[in-house]
């Protein structure tokens, strides 16, 4: 699961990250954001929404996306 | 009446709490897996860094069965004052709206603050209404304390008046929206703020004894009547 701030809301993380790379020269970085990977092995994928909705990700601030492999 | 603190793994200013609460009734610990919330009239959920905030601060924590107990206490109109962590706990819980993000500066921060009452007439503020009253100033320390709704929930907080208290200008070090440092849910029984009033009640340690009004205010919600003006801390 990858769990992102939702589009709109402050992400102090990514603006430092953005600020940070090209004092390092690496010149035309924009729209940094900083979020989670949670990685698992689980029987039933059905079921990784709902963990996103109820635990790993806040739904009113994060967005997520299921990744599977 | 009887104040319960709950106490999580992480849990760091329940002691603080307890002394509080102390301050103007009984009070007494309750552990995280506990359900019983053995006659309290009212529920501290307290700052610290329950189960690590391992994930999101409070995320975790409000799965406790403790936790379940307050749920259905604030469902029964039960008063619950979540500080600093406990009010993180809360808003994951959704008994208040938004959520606490990191700070906008990145740093853990603790200082003092100056907050506005922006409401004195709750069952959390109701001590500080009258001149000199409705201003506090207590101790903020966390790294995640921005707090976050978005436009049209901010609006009907404003509306509805659950604003309760507000980081006067200067002191909104976080990156509050609209300078939020304490909420109250639609029915007015669940607070949260992100400042320690548990912290600024003994002028020895705090310089200030202002956060005693949030507990004395407590205690004239439930017992439904002042007490001597001597119980109440003189503001700072």
């Amino acid at each position: 699961m990858l769990i992102r701030p939702k589009a709109g809301i402050l992400d102090p993380q990514g603006e430092a990250v953005q600020r940070a790379l090209p004092a390092l020269g690496f010149e035309g970085v924009s729209d940094v954001h900083v979020g989670r990977l949670v990685e698992l092995d689980v029987h039933d994928p059905g079921q990784l929404r709902a963990m996103c909705e109820k635990l790993l990700a806040n739904p009113l601030v994060e967005d997520y996306e299921i990744v599977t492999e | 009446m009887k104040f319960g603190v709950l106490q999580f793994p992480g849990s760091c200013d329940e002691i603080d709490a307890l002394h509080a609460a102390r301050r103007v009734g009984d009070a007494e610990l309750i552990w995280h897996a506990e359900r019983d919330l053995r006659g309290t009239d009212a529920i501290v959920v307290p700052g610290g860094f329950s189960y690590g905030d391992y994930l999101r601060a409070g995320a975790i924590a409000r799965f406790a069965p403790a936790m379940e107990a307050v749920v259905e206490f604030a469902r029964e109109g039960g008063l619950v004052l979540g500080i600093c962590n406990g009010f993180q706990v809360l808003c994951e819980a959704r008994l208040l709206p938004g959520a606490l993000l990191p700070n906008a500066n990145l740093r853990f921060t603790s200082r003092q603050v100056q907050l506005e009452v922006a409401n004195a007439d709750t069952a959390f503020t109701r001590a500080c209404a009258g001149a000199g009253a409705a201003r506090l100033s207590i101790p903020a320390k966390h790294a995640w304390g921005r707090y976050y709704a978005d436009e049209r929930t901010l609006a009907e907080l404003e509306r509805r008046g659950q604003v309760l208290l507000r980081y006067a200008h200067g002191h909104n070090f976080n990156g509050s929206l609209h300078d939020i440092a304490g909420v109250c849910n639609e029915r007015g029984n669940v607070f949260g703020l992100m400042p320690h009033p548990e912290h600024a009640v003994e002028e020895l340690t705090g310089g200030s004894t202002d956060g005693l009004r949030i507990f004395e205010s407590m205690r004239m919600a439930v017992e439904g009547a002042p007490r001597a003006a001597s119980a109440l801390g003189s503001a700072a």
